[in-house]
This record gives structure tokens, sequence and C-alpha cells, in this order.
């Protein structure tokens, strides 16, 4: 079923979004992750114009987000505190995130660019989870009971300033901290398109010490707003952002997401990791080759800038 | 094929006393409608070849079809390996490169006419006036119109179609031009060239205009001229989906 979408100026296979919208939510409902980090790629990968994969991308994600992060809200699984805080510095970082793009557009340097950020963060972030995914799995195996490290906060971050209470992360920090990790994730949103879960989740854990009863809710309540911001810069800075590929990607991605949510029960939360570890692991290579192989088109062309 | 035979005599009939032959033409549409089903279209340009007192030459005609979109600005790159990695490294910025380039002639345009005349009339890929404005040298630029030209060709953007012109009875020509999905939308502009013995004979040219329609023209231009309120709807459109979804997967799945 073709379908001419009016932004990315091509005409695409109707299906093969809504298939691709799906495998992505499954992924996400599965392992409880935003999915961006997929779609992007995968959109660029069938070829639609980076720019718009990430700025339709964005908007997805933020589609994808609401929902759970509506329920960590009920069950009183966000520290709202922590969630303004972030959400500030995510505002700012996105503003920063969108003048890099535009700069980096008028290189022409903003494919490259957001291919080798790619490699790096989901390289990085998969060897992390795949070492601790099967250190803990070996520890289910020999049968010991997995060491609980006490949570604290990272020493360079206790050395900040303007320290404040977040009375439901159970931290007593400085302000500066949640700003920057906002800040660094929203510069990610805007210009990979992604939601940033999978690189803020860890942040909280390790560098600020949140409670971990609440860092998945406040992340993803974070998410729905940076993404959302993200979607508004990229509309109306470079009119990026296209609607009917969204909508497509969000149907497929809904379905996909309660079917993948209900297939996570029957598997166990390490094995889960291990799989999502591979994934993103899959994922940064298939990225590295594309930056390494010789090219199909060595040429490219760049419409003067509107 | 009635209506092209009705045309032919008529056009036999009040054939002018001119000393010069003109060219009529026509085409399938004048107007091409981008709509979601827009997959890519075909154009199918005809016309007649009016000779002074009716009588055709011995040798059959050349005839020359183009279809040419707006031009604009635009920057070629060429990646390099750098450091195991393919960047963009050099680049050229041409003035006026057609978004849109299709050429279909009854021989190969070097048999039809000399270098010089078709650069003129910009017949054949290789004669574009491309106006490129990064000073390097002219082996350079001719690389990168190179480059320009066969990705334009893969994309369906830059068509040459060396034997695309019929001749019926030395009078009747047609062409049809393929114009794929992605094809920019603005005026477009038919140009029929009529050559013999190395020289344009004759012209004549036709606008066509290809713009998007209905629901995909509405969404364009809401996401150019109000881009801020276009975010905000995609923003709560996006909202409203998720937040739907959430509470029918919660019903179902108690």
């Amino acid at each position: 079923m073709d379908l001419y979408l009016p932004i990315a100026e091509m005409s695409v296979n109707a299906l093969v979004i809504v298939a691709l919208g799906g495998l992505v939510g499954f992924l996400s409902g599965m392992f409880g992750v935003g999915g961006g980090f997929l779609t992007t790629p995968l959109l660029i990968f069938y070829g639609i114009p980076p720019a718009i994969a990430v700025a339709s991308s964005a908007t997805q994600v933020t589609g994808s987000s609401v929902s759970g992060a509506m329920s960590y809200f009920r069950r009183g699984q966000v520290d709202l505190k922590m969630g303004a805080v972030l959400v500030a510095g995510g505002f700012v970082g996105s503003v920063i995130g969108s003048f890099l793009f535009r700069w980096l557009k008028s290189l022409g340097q903003i494919d490259v660019t957001i291919g080798l950020v790619y490699v790096l963060i989901l390289g990085g972030v998969g060897s992390l989870m795949l070492k601790e995914s099967l250190g803990s799995l070996k520890l289910m195996r020999s049968g010991a009971a997995p060491s609980r490290k006490a949570r604290r906060q990272h020493p360079l971050v206790a050395a900040l300033p303007l320290k404040m209470r977040f009375p439901r992360s159970g931290i007593y920090i400085s302000l500066l901290a949640p700003l920057l990790v906002g800040a660094g994730v929203g510069v990610l949103t805007v210009i990979m398109g992604v939601g940033g879960g999978f690189i803020m989740v860890p942040a909280m854990l390790y560098l600020l010490g949140m409670a971990a009863s609440v860092v998945v809710g406040t992340s993803l309540f974070q998410i729905v707003f940076v993404t959302a911001v993200a979607t508004l810069l990229h509309a109306s800075q470079s009119q990026t952002v296209d609607i009917p590929l969204a909508v497509l990607l969000l149907v497929g991605g809904v379905v996909g997401a309660q079917v993948g949510a209900r297939a996570a029960q029957s598997l166990p939360p390490e094995r889960l990791r291990l799989f999502l570890a591979l994934l993103v692991l899959a994922v940064a290579i298939r990225l590295a080759i594309g930056l390494t192989w010789t090219p199909k088109e060595l040429f490219s062309i760049q419409t003067a800038l509107s | 094929m009635k209506g092209l035979f009705a045309l032919f005599m008529v056009l036999l009939a009040a054939a002018p006393a001119a000393a010069q032959p003109r060219l009529v033409t026509d085409m399938s549409q004048s107007r091409i409608d981008i709509s979601h089903r827009f997959a890519g279209a075909e154009l199918l340009i005809f016309g007649a070849i009016q000779y002074p007192g009716g009588r055709a030459p011995a040798e059959p005609p050349g005839i020359a079809v183009i279809l040419r979109g707006p031009a604009g600005a635009i920057t070629v790159r060429e990646k390099e390996r750098v450091a195991g990695i393919w960047i963009n490294t050099q680049s050229t910025r041409f003035e006026s490169a057609p978004g849109y380039y299709a050429v279909a002639t009854t021989r190969p345009v070097d048999d039809l006419l000399d270098e010089r005349n078709a650069a003129i009339y910009e017949i054949g890929l290789r004669n574009l006036q491309l106006s490129p404005t990064t000073a390097a040298d002219a082996q350079m630029t001719s690389h990168f119109e190179q480059g320009l030209i066969s990705l334009r060709q893969r994309e369906g953007l830059f068509v040459e179609q060396p034997y695309g012109v019929q001749v019926t009875d030395k009078v009747l020509y047609r062409a049809r031009l393929p114009i794929p999905s992605a094809v920019p939308v603005g005026n477009y502009q038919a140009e029929i060239y009529l050559i013999g013995n190395g020289e344009v004979r004759a012209r004549s040219t036709a606008p066509v205009i290809i713009d998007k329609t209905g629901f995909e023209r509405s969404i364009y231009v809401f996401a150019h001229e109000h881009s801020f309120l276009y975010g905000l709807s995609a923003v709560a459109l996006a909202l409203s989906m998720g937040a739907l979804a959430g509470t029918l997967g919660k019903r179902r799945a108690p």
C-alpha cells in the first residue's frame, strides 16, 4: 500500500512502516525502553532522509512513552521535583542540540555525526549492559545472592554546590547534577531522535544515586516532555516532522508494545537484559559497518538551506 | 488516437505558407497532482509538425522533448575515507540545477545537433548549464557535475531517452516521460525542439504544474506556514494516541 509522505516528499509502503513501528513497539514493550534508538536507524535504512527520521522518531517516542509515564505516575513512582529539574535541563539541552543540529547540517556533517554518536553511545551502553547481565546470570547459576552495592552518589557529583533535598528519590544533591544530566539527554534527543532512557536510567542510578523505585517513572516523565519540545523545535526550525509518518509508526508501535509487554512476563528479567544488550550491540555494529564500508553513493546533494 | 488523427487532419488543412515549419504540442495532463496515493506518474507529450506547404522533407525529422523542473541552488558533496570512516570532504555549489530534467530525442543528442547548439538550448544531460560557483579547477567541477548527474539519474530525477521520441509519418511525434514519486513540486516547462541539419528549426513550449493536492497539500502548507502550531498538533496527536493505547491495553489485560 503506497502512501506519499508530504514532508519527506517520497512514497513509502505504509504497511512496512507500520510493521517497523510494530517491531520497535514490541521490543520496547518487552524491554521497557522508548525504542527511539531503533526507529531512527531503521527509518534511515529504509531510505527516509536522516533529518526527517530523527524528528519524526522524536514525535513517536512522545506517544510511546506517555502511557508508561502515566501508569508510573498513578503508582506514585515519579519524583515530580526531580522530574521538573530534569525537564528544565532537557529544555536547555534540546535548544543547544537544535543549534548544533543546524550547524552540522550546514557543514554537511549531520549524517555522519548521527551515525558516529549512535555507534559510540549504543556500543558503550550495550557493552556495559552485556557485561552486567552476563555477570548477574553467572551469579544466578552459582546460586549466590546478588550482592547489592550501597547506593551512593558519584564523588564528583557530591562535590558540586547548590545542594537540595529530593525526598522521593531519597537524595540530598546539588541542583546542577540533574540539570546537567537532563541537558545532556536533551542534546541527544534532538540530534538522535531518542528519548534517552537507556542513558538516563544508568545516570540516575550510578551518578545521582536515586532510589531504584522512582528511576524508570521519572525518566519516562522527562522523556515525554523533552521529546515533545524536540518535536516543536524540529517543526518550527526545519519543518522536518512528518505527521503521517509519525502516525504510522505510532499505530504499529502501540499495538506492538502491548504484545511485547505480555511476552516479557514469561521471561526472567536477567535474560531480558541480556537480549536487550545484544540488540543494542547489533544496531551499533550495523551502523559501524555503514560508516566504514564503501558507500554505494559517494555523492550527496543538499538543496539550499531553507 | 482518434484525437490525434483529427488534429492531424486540421493541421493539414490549415497548413500556412510560412517558410519555417511550426510545432503544435499537447500533453496528457498539464497539471500533475500529488495526492496520498501518488507513486510516480508518466507524462505523454505529443503533437504535430506543420511543414510549410504541407510537404515533409525527405529525411526523418529530429525531435527533442524536454520536461524541466524548477531550478535552484544546491550543494553537492563527496565522501572520502578519513581514518576509516566515510565523511563528506569536498563540495561544490551549483546555482541553477533543475530539480527534475527529462529529455527524450529521436536519436542520441550528439547525432542530432552540435555541441554549441546543444549547450544554447540545454538539450541533453551533459549540456545543462548548472552554474558552478565554488572556485575550483575545471576538472574538479566536471567531476562534481558527473556525480550530480549520475546520482539524480539513479533517483529518476534526471532522465535521458536517446530513442524516446516516436515519429509517425514524419509529422506526428510523441514521447513518454517518467516522473518519480520524489519529484519536487513547482512550475515545470515542457519544451519541444524540431532539429534539422544540426540546427533548431522550430520550438514550442507549454507549462506543466506539479503540486501537492488535498490532504497532502494542507499538511505541507500547515507545516511551513504555521510551523509552531503544526509542531503542537504533532505533539497533541502523539500524546492522545499513546494515552488511548495505554487505556485500551489496560482494559484488555486488567
